[in-house]
């Protein structure tokens, strides 16, 4: 395995400085949220009170941010240490999504000033899926924050810190891989409480499950997808045949997700449900579209060893799993009497600021800090 | 006979006591007080220690004496009156001059701290109050000695309640009402224009029966005459409610009687019983008429807001829900902008272009490496 | 003999009909959670209900709330909801001929769901009164009780830098001065009646015997004081809205016209707060489960440490 080396190179490339634009966009319109209110700024209402940030940056980006903690169970609960290269990139970018998901959280709640109330005792209400929620993320943030110094502290030459760190590091992975377990399957318990305002087709009292399989192929998806991206971006095809092995484990989490959601439908005597015609039913049909065409795509072993049908197929896994989640928020909500809820261009311009908020600071990780292996290049300083 | 005599003077005008009873009882239901006080009312009435009253003009038009003297229970007011025993009015004065000052004079000091002060009219009070003189003397002082003897002051119409018509801008004579000249005395208001004079005579009754003025609202006003706007019990409300409303004078709306809020009409603004009591004993009032009010007793608005510019909605009374109730269910929320769905379809298609141009350049790569 | 046999028969079949009622309505007053000692609560019938709103007004001014201007002009206070302004509502059913009132707020239920869902009991059930209320000073804004509520009760100041959620507390800020929901205190005719939950059920299956087209005396205002009015009763749907629904509420509503027709979401009798509490109990009761698992992964987490 050869070392993690920065890439180096220019950083303000344009893209980069078009990311830029979109941040700052994105603060202007965070200044108006926080001057006149969240219905200037957003479309959501008293019938969708949840709307794209926690539906999307919170719900899914944290899913995405799943990529450590799906690397992490692979590697150390089943040994599989060739996947060790692709864990530092994964757990930056678990950090990044989990901190802008708290961000986003930061800016979508009305009375900001309060959210200390969650962690203090004699507010928390320990029965509320949402306290465990967020207690559960504000840990993992910690644990990951620590996860990510490494490469970091060898950046900035804070080598003491890094050895002491090393020494206890095994506690936070232990920990990486639990609490992972317990806030994404309950951000799928929060929706079971609003089952009489859900689609059939998308409540369950499993919903736990299906959200804790989706953040798993959520994490091993976006792994194959941004490092594939980044594989191309920075000229390191290396990683590709790692990727093509992790491709065969993906249909597995695909096929049990699919088996058992439909069976939970089936259960419940939904199943004519999805060829109602409506919103539900046919934003499941195109999620599970996407699924079975990920299937497709990597179960023969031959179209494995093609790195191009591997990114599709983990790409299509990845809208498909993202939608799940999208849906069970938003599309699976109906809370009757005739409220509608569509996202308002700041709404989503600020989205769109949070996600490059995301790719600038991986992109300025990767070139300058010691995150990824890049074999044909020289050590830089 | 005793021609001071209570019951011979009203079996000589052809009542009986039962009938003086009955006009009692129905004074005080008015007033909002149980009907036992009816009785208590009438012996107030007929007992010979009956304060005089001293009644004042100020700069007014005596619009408030005239309507006094318009009420038809004939014989019973002037029977309360003359048994109040007015000492001084200079409409209805017997004499006139210096022998009525003098009157009026000797009645002050004989009767010190036991009198009723009546004010009618707004006192003028720029440059010393010359613009209304009496006796050559400016009726602010006038106003000011007098009601330091008088045991209550009562202001009766606007103008004495806080300057009425001659304080419209620009008021030229600096013209007040009576609690704005004396800030500490007791007084109580009864404005209008004119006022209504059941409100007064009501007033005065009470103070006799009770020996003190009836509950007054924040502005001196009896609360049993004042204390609702004219919107909450005009007859008309329905149609404000429901939103019908005339638009102009002699329209369909007008001929039909609708709400007239849209011509100006103060009622939602204004404090006063006119709806309830009307004027002339048949009971009617502007609106009845088909004339908007345009709030004659409410300082503030009375001579101060145009006729025609629609009366602010205020909270108490008002917001009221409309007659017909909301549906049980609205469409509401989801509007989708353009720019909205563009700026999705553009997220979709970069990621797209992303997976495309990478698929791209995976298969030059491989193909450089198989190489 | 063949009168009194048909007197009989007829006599028998009445009883087997009131025993069947009877024992519906007895079934209504067994389901529900634990009720809270002094519950009380509000009974709504929208047979004697005339559509006056002036429990709207009332309710406005109680709770010092400003108007709400749906339409053109701004003269009138016309919700078309709830909402961040409006606690309670009175809407208008119409179909053709047919028409009924029905009063919308917080169902003050027994298993509140918004209660489980705020991270920070800022919404909480008064363990006497039962009285579902809301602190502002512990909100943190995150509008979960607003997912949550199967009636869409609590709204959102969504135009308010510092917006706070608002929903009916059923006046309890009034009960200290010997006062109770103003609502109730202003119903001319005893369609909004406040009292004790379980008086309450008892006068609510009352009216579900009554014969339609006779005339009764009804409690009006408060279920306690002892005024009452007499009017002429009609049919019901034999159902009391709220007595099971998604374990039952402390606001419940009589109705001749089909509660769906209404607005009123058809629930099922177990609250989904019970669902919640199952995959809780499950997962994390005494945290033995996630301690476990922390210790087994800490295990092979060192495990690959020394590997490396």
């Amino acid at each position: 395995m050869s070392e993690a080396k920065p890439y180096g190179g220019r950083v303000l490339t344009i893209p980069f400085i078009v990311g830029l634009l979109v941040i700052l966009v994105m603060f202007g319109f965070l200044v108006q949220r926080f001057l006149y209110g969240l219905g200037p700024v957003s479309g959501m209402n008293d019938g969708y009170p949840w709307g794209l940030w926690i539906a999307y940056d919170v719900n899914v980006g944290t899913a995405f941010a799943c990529g450590g903690y799906a690397m992490a169970i692979l590697i150390f609960i089943f040994n599989k240490f060739e996947y060790s290269p692709l864990l530092k990139p994964a757990i930056l970018t678990s950090f990044l999504g989990y901190a802008l998901a708290g961000f986003s959280i930061f800016f979508d709640i009305g009375r900001y000033w309060n959210m200390q109330n969650i962690f203090l005792p004699w507010h928390a209400n320990v029965h509320s899926a949402m306290f465990e929620v967020a207690l559960c993320i504000a840990a993992y943030c910690l644990v990951l924050l620590i996860e990510t110094a490494p490469p970091f502290l060898q950046k900035f030459k804070l080598n003491n810190i890094e050895k002491k760190l090393n020494k206890v590091l095994f506690i936070f992975v232990a920990l990486g891989m639990l609490l992972p377990t317990m806030h994404q399957s309950s951000l799928g318990s929060l929706m079971v409480l609003s089952g009489s305002k859900m689609s059939p087709l998308y409540w369950s009292q499993a919903l736990p499950l299906f959200f804790l399989l989706a953040a798993l192929l959520l994490g091993y998806t976006i792994v194959v997808f941004e490092a594939t991206l980044s594989g191309v971006a920075f000229n390191n095809p290396s990683e590709l045949n790692i990727l093509k092995k992790l491709s065969a484990i993906i249909p597995w989490v695909v096929g049990i997700f699919l088996i058992i959601r439909l069976q939970d439908i089936n259960a419940r005597g939904a199943l004519d449900a999805i060829f109602a015609g409506d919103l539900a039913g046919n934003f499941f049909i195109l999620e599970s579209l996407l699924l079975i065409a990920a299937l497709a795509l990597l179960i023969p072993a031959k179209n494995r060893a093609d790195s191009r049908k591997v990114f599709w197929g983990a790409f299509c896994a990845l809208l498909g799993a993202g939608l799940y989640r999208f849906n069970a928020y938003i599309i699976g909500f109906s809370p009757g009497n005739g409220w509608h809820y569509f996202p308002t261009t700041p709404e989503i311009l600020i989205t769109f600021g949070i996600i490059a908020i995301e790719i600038l600071v991986f992109v300025w990780a990767v070139k300058r800090a010691p995150l990824m292996p890049f074999p044909g290049k020289k050590s830089q300083a | 006979m005793n021609e001071l005599n209570f019951v011979n003077q009203l079996s000589a005008r052809g009542y009986s006591r039962r009938d003086f009873i009955k006009f009692c009882t129905v004074m005080a239901a008015s007033m909002g007080l149980p009907l036992s006080a009816g009785e208590k009312i009438a012996s107030a009435v007929e007992s010979p220690t009956r304060p005089p009253v001293i009644w004042i003009s100020g700069q007014g038009c005596t619009g408030c004496t005239e309507s006094l003297l318009r009420t038809t229970h004939p014989t019973l007011e002037h029977l309360i009156l003359d048994m109040i025993s007015l000492d001084y009015n200079e409409t209805l004065n017997a004499g006139a001059g210096h022998q009525a000052e003098k009157f009026m004079h000797d009645s002050i000091e004989k009767n010190s701290g036991k009198f009723v002060l009546v004010v009618e009219g707004s006192i003028p009070t720029k440059d010393g109050g010359i613009y209304c003189k009496v006796a050559g003397t400016p009726f602010v002082d006038i106003v000011k000695e007098t009601a330091k003897k008088a045991a209550a002051t009562i202001a009766i119409g606007s103008c004495a309640s806080w300057g009425g018509i001659p304080s419209a801008e620009p008021n030229p004579t600096g013209a007040k009402g009576v609690k704005d000249v004396l800030p500490n005395a007791t007084v109580m208001n009864i404005p209008g224009c004119p006022a209504n004079p059941y409100n007064f005579t009501s007033a005065v009754a009470y103070f006799l029966t009770y020996n003190k003025l009836p509950e007054l609202d924040s502005q001196a006003r009896p609360k049993f005459a004042y204390s609702r706007l004219i919107h909450e019990n005009c007859e008309r409300r329905p149609h404000f409610d429901a939103g019908r409303f005339a638009e102009q004078f002699g329209d369909e709306g007008h001929r039909r009687g609708y709400c007239l809020y849209k011509l100006g009409c103060k009622g939602p603004v204004t404090y006063n019983n006119c709806s309830v009591l009307g004027f002339n004993d048949v009971g009617s009032w502007p609106v009845k008429t088909g004339h908007p009010c345009f709030g004659c007793s409410e300082e503030g608005v009375g001579f101060h807001i145009p006729q025609f510019v629609e009366a602010n909605l205020q909270k108490e009374s008002l917001f009221t829900p409309a007659a017909t109730p909301a549906n049980i269910e609205y469409q509401r929320g989801g509007n989708i902008t353009a720019t909205a769905a563009g700026l999705v379809g553009l997220a979709v298609g970069a990621a797209a272009g992303a997976g495309i141009v990478a698929t791209r350049r995976l298969k030059s790569e491989e193909e450089a490496g198989n190489q | 003999m063949t009168i009194k046999r048909r007197e009989f028969l007829k006599a028998t079949a009445a009883g087997g009909a009131l025993m069947v009622t009877g024992t519906q309505s007895a079934s209504a007053s067994t389901a529900g959670e634990h009720i809270p000692p002094r519950a009380v609560g509000i009974l709504y019938d929208s047979n004697l209900c005339i559509g006056c709103q002036a429990c709207m007004t009332a309710c406005k001014e109680a709770n010092n709330m400003p108007p709400e201007h749906s339409g053109q002009r701004d003269t009138w206070d016309n919700p078309l909801d709830l909402s961040a302004k409006t606690l309670n509502v009175i809407k208008m059913y119409r179909e053709g001929e047919d028409y009924a009132f029905i009063k919308r707020h917080c169902m003050h239920c027994l298993e509140p769901a918004c209660v489980n869902a705020c991270p920070v009991s800022a919404l909480v059930k008064d363990r006497e009164t039962g009285v579902v209320t809301y602190d502002a000073s512990a909100c943190i804004g995150c509008r979960y009780c607003q997912v949550a509520c199967p009636y869409n009760v609590p709204k959102f100041e969504w135009d308010s830098p510092f917006p706070r959620i608002q929903k009916c507390q059923l006046c309890d800020h009034l009960y200290e001065e010997g006062r109770y929901s103003a609502c109730c205190e202003v119903c001319p005719t005893g369609a909004s009646l406040f009292g004790p939950v379980d008086k309450l059920k008892k006068e609510a299956e009352r009216r579900l015997q009554m014969e339609p087209g006779k005339y009764y005396d009804f409690p009006v205002n408060h279920i306690e004081k002892g005024k009452t009015r007499r009017h002429e009763a009609k049919r019901y749907i034999p159902h009391i809205y709220g007595s099971e629904e998604v374990g039952g509420s402390q606001y419940m509503i009589l109705s001749g016209t089909e509660f769906s027709k209404l607005g009123l979401p058809q629930l099922r009798d177990r609250s989904y707060v019970k669902d919640l509490e199952g995959i809780a109990n499950t997962f994390y009761k005494y945290l033995i489960y996630p301690v476990a698992a922390f210790v087994g992964l800490a295990y092979l987490a060192k495990k690959r440490d020394h590997h490396e």
